[in-house]
């Protein structure tokens, strides 16, 4: 196979920087920058899962971690991260139907996507405080 | 025997690897399910907010959780690989960093579920 360099210099198509940012395509960015962070959160998960199993020492560390100003802010990010993926992952299962693929519809489930994410994920959470007793 | 199948019933969802939808199809699957489950983890996680040692190990106890945590710990892994596996193969060029990468990959989302699993059978059958 031929290398890289070996290639001639030619002009490259419009790429990222030139395309004005619109839905569809930071959705699509989105969905893969959350699935990086679920990756990486799964990890924060089998640690709180590990040393739950421990014992009650374990647990006690895991459960102060997560409710410390930082592991708080984790936990959010986190949870957005997955809700937001579970969205994009139901318009892309509307998408594998056939259906939503024009381009107005095209539009309105992404814009769905970052909107219901964020609906959803501020509902945990108030549950979630309120359940804590935070709230 | 002769093959009365068209080319196009032999070749359709194969593509040109044989066994070309495989992942395509896992991924979905496994979409599927962890949607369902994240529901549960959701669910979990509230349950257990600002809860003492005693309310974890009685919840965990109850084999309908340990099911669906030993679920999720097979289907997300699975998810979060395949996902991975093409960022890699979307994003690193060189051939020998690929296949580090691509193992390594695997370990993880493997260690991921391994302990996962086995923090859920323990807790499970409470030792």
């Amino acid at each position: 196979m031929a290398k890289a360099e070996a290639r001639p210099a030619r002009p490259l198509s419009p790429h990222l920087s030139i395309f004005r940012p619109y839905i569809n395509m930071v959705m699509s960015i989105v969905h893969r920058i959350t699935g990086s962070i679920n990756y990486g959160g799964s990890a924060l998960l089998a640690l709180w899962l590990a040393l739950s199993a421990s014992g009650r020492e374990g647990y006690d560390l895991a459960q102060a971690l997560a409710a410390s100003p930082l592991g708080l802010f984790v936990l959010f990010g986190f949870s957005w991260s997955l809700i937001h993926h579970a969205c994009g992952g139901i318009r892309h299962f509307i998408w594998d139907t056939g259906a939503g693929l024009t381009k107005p519809s095209f539009r309105f489930l992404s814009w769905m996507t970052i909107v219901s994410s964020l609906v959803i994920t501020s509902l945990v959470w108030v549950i979630g405080l309120i359940k804590w007793g935070a709230l | 025997m002769a093959d009365y199948r068209t080319a196009l019933a032999r070749v359709r969802g194969l593509g040109p690897a044989r066994a070309g939808t495989d992942h395509f199809w896992m991924q979905r699957l496994t979409a599927m399910s962890n949607l369902f489950l994240l529901v549960f983890l959701i669910f979990t996680v509230i349950r257990l907010a600002g809860e003492p040692y005693e309310v974890m190990r009685a919840y965990f106890a109850s084999p309908f959780v340990t099911v669906l945590g030993i679920a999720f710990a097979i289907s997300a892994p699975t998810h979060m690989r395949i996902g991975m596996q093409v960022i890699i193969e979307d994003y690193i060029h060189t051939e020998g960093t690929k296949l580090v990468l691509m193992m390594l990959n695997t370990f993880f989302a493997a260690a991921v579920a391994l302990t996962c699993i086995v923090s859920l059978i323990k807790l499970s059958l409470g030792a």
